[in-house]
């Protein structure tokens, strides 16, 4: 590292991202909580085990091909430029392991410039887009509580986690992403590149899978299936919420000189930006953050007349439909767009609930996709005109530009999805048999953990004189 | 003898690379690596496909199911 200015900066910015990853994983712990929440008794093992496993796999395939994925594919390719060589991100480079920033004699794909950036970089950038990556993937895994197969969502959350998210974000939420050039295409939060696609995805899910034995009466009117300890859900989301913070951070890059950007900023001054490399700052965001969350709260609080579920979940809905300008915003904007996107949201929910007998146990695809859908909507009209990215040459934020790419946000994670879930489902391997569903899906755990109740209290007894 | 080439540290850092063992080898790791992400999801799925055919032989009366369903 040249200077020490570079390299404290280098080693400030390794550790920023750090930071972040830690924060995140309070996101995956409040996914478990919730779901463990909202299952019934009898399905508590199998729905924790199928959100943690995510987790290491998606872990793994990020690491073989979905990093490399992010920095191949901004051109599409073929829309904006060809495929992008990325060495370093590369799974058999050897900056993708521990490394100095020299290059050793015989050490292949590995370029002087390449190891300066990236030897401290790589893997903490990796680990933070890699948490973006299970977030998206774990989305879904609420929905589909109670009777889809484990092994089915985790074919569908590799898919989702590691590759259609992944590409998304390199066509719109990479500094030289195609829909960021051609469409003006912003998405600061990733209200679209991580929400909308995983509700689209989770639409495409529940339309496959089909609802739990009893959600709906023979006429078609839905009944309630509520949690069964509203206590856990309410923590689940407060945990979601703490985490989010570590995932907007990780937004941002955090110091950086005009001179680095190379785009058309003049002066000295250094800056922190969001992932289009264009100025904000930690403040704005935290401001904007704390506001579109209240927003949905009061609003949740309001439609919902005080239900504890819907009050936390618009709370996220609010924070993830102001998400996509949130860089940008004011914080009366963040908060109305908080409010109302939610309320919006709400009412869809329960009105695909009904018309097509759709059942989403957790309410993901109304907050993640809807929310994220509309947010990205909004930003399009709030921001228009605004410059999309630092560098000469781009669109300009705009309406159209933005719902475009909403809607391809959540096409992308809807098709390919419904396609894999067919699949699965022509094999026997999406959904359990009603069987097991009534007998709950921890059947065989809770035997063996019964058995084992059974055996020692026995021995114990016969202990006693 | 070291297998990631360092004998010891005196050495001026901006000339070293990578430091994990066995450099050289990261293809076949690679390949090492897939077979297992591969190989979990088969043997996973063949686990789940036993268990729910157990599963489907138990509580042929379903009064554990009732119970189960009771206890909400």
């Amino acid at each position: 590292m040249e200077g020490n200015l570079n390299a404290l900066t280098t080693i400030f910015t390794e550790f920023y991202y750090w930071v972040t990853i830690v924060m995140m994983f309070l996101i995956h712990v409040g996914f478990c909580t919730y779901e463990v929440g909202v299952s019934r008794r009898r399905n508590h093992l199998k729905t924790l085990m199928k959100n943690a496993m995510a987790i290491p796999l998606v872990t793994v395939t990020f690491y073989f091909f979905g990093w490399w994925i992010y920095f191949g594919f901004p051109n599409g390719p073929g829309i904006a430029g060809g495929l992008v060589t990325a060495p370093f991100a590369e799974a058999w480079n050897p900056l993708m392991g521990t490394h100095l920033s020299g290059v050793n004699p015989g050490e292949t794909g590995v370029t002087p410039a390449d190891a300066a950036l990236w030897h401290r970089l790589n893997g903490v950038f990796w680990g933070a887009f890699l948490l973006f990556s299970i977030t998206t993937a774990s989305i879904i895994s609420g929905s589909i509580i109670e009777r889809a197969r484990s092994g089915a969502f985790w074919i569908v959350a590799v898919l989702i986690g590691s590759v259609l998210w992944i590409l998304d974000a390199s066509w719109g939420w990479h500094p030289q992403g195609w829909m960021v050039k051609l469409w003006g295409y912003h998405d600061a939060y990733a209200s679209g590149v991580v929400h909308a696609i995983a509700g689209g995805a989770a639409l495409a899910f529940l339309i496959v899978l089909g609802p739990r034995i009893g959600k709906f009466k023979a006429d078609g009117t839905p009944r309630d299936i509520p949690p069964h300890n509203v206590w856990l859900v309410t923590i689940g989301l407060f945990l979601i919420y703490t985490g989010f913070w570590g995932f907007y951070a990780a937004c941002n890059i955090p110091l950086i000189s005009p001179a680095t950007i190379a785009g058309q900023i003049t002066g000295e001054t250094w800056t922190a930006t969001n992932i289009y490399l264009a100025p904000t700052t930690l403040s704005a965001i935290t401001f904007n953050f704390l506001m579109s969350l209240s927003g949905g709260m009061m609003a949740g609080y309001l439609v919902s007349k005080g239900d504890p579920f819907w009050t936390f979940s618009m709370g996220l809905c609010g924070v993830i439909s102001a998400s996509a300008g949130n860089d940008l915003y004011h914080p009366i904007q963040a908060l109305l767009i908080g409010a109302i996107v939610p309320t919006i949201c709400y009412k869809l929910h329960y009105f695909v609930e009904r018309r097509f007998k759709i059942d989403d146990a957790v309410g993901a695809v109304a907050v993640h996709g809807y929310g994220g859908f509309l947010g990205v909507v909004v930003a399009g009209f709030m921001l228009w005109g605004q410059p999309s990215s630092p560098y000469e040459g781009f669109a300009h934020i705009n309406p159209l530009g933005n719902f475009a790419g909403a809607v391809l946000m959540f096409v992308l994670g809807f098709v390919p999805t419904f396609v894999a879930c067919k699949i699965l489902n022509s094999m026997n391997l999406l959904r359990v048999p009603a069987k097991v569903e009534l007998e709950g899906v921890d059947f065989a755990l809770n035997h063996a953990f019964e058995a084992s109740v059974r055996e020692v209290g026995t021995a114990e007894k016969a202990m006693m004189k | 003898m070291s297998t990631n080439g360092m004998e010891n540290w005196a050495v001026d850092l901006k000339d070293v690379g990578a430091i994990y063992p066995f450099q050289g080898s990261e293809v076949l790791m690679v390949i090492v690596g897939l077979a297992f992400w591969i190989g979990w999801h088969i043997l996973q799925t063949r686990h789940e496909s036993a268990e729910i055919e157990a599963d489907m032989a138990a509580d042929r009366s379903g009064e554990e199911t009732r119970a189960a369903i009771d206890r909400y």
